[in-house]
């Protein structure tokens, strides 16, 4: 049993690791009432950044990965922050964009038939003794760098939000801008920072499956992975603790899911593959109380000051 | 949450017609800078979308035809203040029960088949749209995200139904079997691929534009979306029963483009049925400034664009993901010349 569930648990926080780090990102982005639809372009021109930077080495593709990303945001800051355009308008259209941009630019420079690249990998960093626990060991002292800086952020962002003025200061952005405004905190500068941070992030998480997961690039590979992000901060309920739950929630989904297609189950995988989704449906109709969304979430009237 | 999307007049007829000829001049610009023949690129592309009268049927509007239906789907919500970014997921709930109802039927009950399968489809696409519809009206919400779940979950359930109960007999492909003759819409022209669908399309496009415009209910709509509190307190209107029904005929619209799809032109269900015509949908009902008339031209536009770059790959291999760039600048830049265009006067001083 035991040689079934370690290898099932390291694969579930690998593929969490993307997820919490682009959904952490998103976390604080939408705490300043900002929905970043974007973040699935940020995800895939993180991916592409990291590519095309890695010859450099690795720690020069995770930065181009963030470079990646951030140029997405910096777009949509200009858009939702600068322009107060329609913050789920405007990221669909980035999103749409870094698709094509990122598509035609790797099939321009890579060329046309997509000979698999291979890129350098970040091996994993296995702690000794403690890799050597059983079950969870290799799953939470045997991963890469990222899984680890993951970890490190949810209490980082956690103390951030709930314990510093700035913190505070910027959950009051996602409530009510108008009375943060009254309040002599700069709200245009607070939401294009948050932005910027989690496309950031979103880039990261990019990179992630570049360098330290998929050794290689190709079109789309982001797969879904910025809109599952904002599914794992809903289910989350907007707090860096829940977003770390839910992302291993929707890691555990899909590697079981592999774990019944490799066997020829009987069970249709896709309910596995549902279920987070359901969830967070239900999680969504539940939480009218505790742990809702920021209230001034999506509005395009209050973008700025 | 008042939608400004929709444009001035002046402007829109500006967007209308100096946009695409602009992204025409845009793409060769991308075209030159990417080492690209832009002449042949251009060319290739010019046959592709409209090289005859029967490619300009077969390709382009066989393209733009579920691109009418999800840019109508989109334009209604958005003329209602509905944020419905879950028209891919409610097109592949149309395509799903279409499927279903022509496999069931077959060949039974003769031509009005494509009827109840169109309608299948309408209601299938009604009922994905009712959970988040339902959800923004009981919960409060968030139909941003609950229909990207929507989407997801509509694409699992696909992918469920064709590796089980509607895959084809030898159980080896991920798809269902090819549905019966009587099940699909007639072609248009002979020699064409060009079918009934786009007819479908271009009633209800009509249809829409007419109910907005000379209904008292089409009125309500329009001012749910301008101004939601105006209309409720001043107007007297149910705001909260407009919206859900707003957001109703937007999947079921979505649905029936689903459906249009498979019983005229795939012919069968299969995971990408749908390659992304949910999110093109936005740059087509932007494009058109959410008018349902402009809409038949936008989804013309993008649905050749689509076409002649499918060829502009094959002949000049240029990569046809190209197309999104210009989706994308497309809806960039009719957001940013509405922003510059309406700049809020300064009344309220240096608000900082």
């Amino acid at each position: 049993m035991i040689d079934v569930i370690a290898p099932f648990l390291e694969a579930t926080v690998r593929t969490a690791t993307p997820l919490a780090l682009a959904a952490l990102g998103e976390t604080i982005t939408e705490r300043a009432g900002v929905i970043n639809v974007a973040l699935e372009g940020a995800i895939i021109a993180g991916c592409f950044g990291a590519l095309a930077a890695t010859t450099g080495g690795v720690w020069l593709g995770l930065l181009g990965g963030v470079t990646g990303g951030l140029l997405v945001g910096v777009i949509l800051a200009t858009f939702v922050v600068g322009l107060r355009s329609d913050q789920i308008i405007a990221g669909t259209a980035l999103t749409l964009g870094a698709y094509g941009a990122t598509g035609t630019l790797y099939r321009v420079i890579f060329g046309e038939t997509g000979v698999s690249l291979s890129v350098p990998t970040m091996g994993p960093i296995v702690i000794p003794g403690l890799a050597g626990i059983p079950v969870v060991g290799r799953a939470l002292f045997a991963q890469p760098l990222m899984t680890y800086l993951m970890l490190g952020l949810v209490p980082l962002v956690s103390w951030w939000l709930y314990r510093t003025h700035s913190g505070l200061a910027l959950r009051a952005i996602g409530e009510r801008p108008s009375a943060a405004l009254v309040a002599g905190i700069h709200v245009a500068r607070w939401r294009t920072a948050s932005i910027l941070i989690g496309s950031a992030l979103g880039g990261l998480a990019g990179a992630t499956l570049v360098v330290a997961q998929a050794g290689t690039f190709s079109e789309q590979m982001s797969a879904g992975r910025g809109f599952i992000a904002i599914a794992v901060v809903a289910l989350g309920r907007w707090k860096p603790h829940g977003v770390l739950a839910a992302a291993l929630l929707f890691g555990a989904a899909s590697a079981l899911q592999y774990r019944f297609q490799s066997q020829g189950a009987a069970v249709p995988y896709q309910i596995f593959l549902a279920l987070p989704y359901a969830l967070t449906l239900l999680v969504l109709a539940a939480g009218a109380g505790r742990g809702r969304a920021p209230a001034a979430l999506a509005r395009a009237e209050s973008s700025s000051d | 949450m008042p939608v400004i999307v929709r444009t001035e007049r002046g402007a829109g007829v500006l967007a209308a017609f100096g946009l695409p000829v602009g992204m025409i001049a845009v793409l060769m610009v991308l075209l030159a800078v990417g080492g690209f023949d832009v002449g042949a690129s251009m060319a290739a592309l010019g046959r592709g979308a409209a090289g005859s009268l029967s490619i300009f049927a077969s390709s382009t509007l066989v393209r733009a035809t579920p691109l009418i239906l999800t840019g109508l789907a989109v334009s209604f919500a958005f003329r209602g203040g509905v944020f419905n970014i879950g028209a891919d997921g409610q097109l592949l709930a149309g395509a799903a029960a279409a499927c279903a109802v022509a496999l069931a039927l077959g060949s039974t009950v003769g031509p009005l088949t494509p009827v109840l399968v169109i309608l299948a489809s309408g209601a299938a696409g009604l009922m994905a749209a009712a959970i988040p519809a339902w959800l923004r009206l009981r919960f409060g919400v968030l139909e941003v995200i609950s229909t990207i779940m929507m989407n997801f979950l509509s694409l699992y359930a696909i992918g469920y139904l064709v590796r089980g109960p509607l895959q084809e007999p030898t159980r080896v492909y991920p798809q269902s079997s090819t549905i019966d003759v009587a099940a699909r819409l007639p072609f248009l022209i002979p020699g064409t691929r060009l079918h009934a669908g786009f007819v479908i399309a271009l009633v209800l496009a009509l249809a829409m534009w007419w109910y907005l415009r000379f209904t008292a209910s089409g009125f309500r709509v329009r001012v749910i979306g301008a101004n939601p509190h105006a209309a409720s307190v001043a107007g007297g209107v149910n705001t909260a029963r407009g919206t859900t029904g707003i957001f109703l005929a937007s999947g079921a619209l979505a649905g029936c483009a689903g459906g249009v799809e498979l019983s005229g032109v795939t012919f069968a269900l299969y995971e990408n049925i749908s390659p992304g015509y949910g999110f093109t949908a936005i740059a087509v009902a932007l494009l058109a400034g959410l008018n349902p008339l402009g809409v038949i031209l936008s989804a013309i536009f993008l649905g050749g664009l689509a076409a002649g770059a499918a060829s502009m790959q094959r002949e000049a291999g240029v990569p046809s993901v190209l197309v999104s760039v210009i989706e994308a600048l497309i809806i960039l830049s009719i957001i940013a010349g509405r922003a510059l265009l309406a700049r809020p006067g300064r009344v309220r001083g240096a608000a900082r």
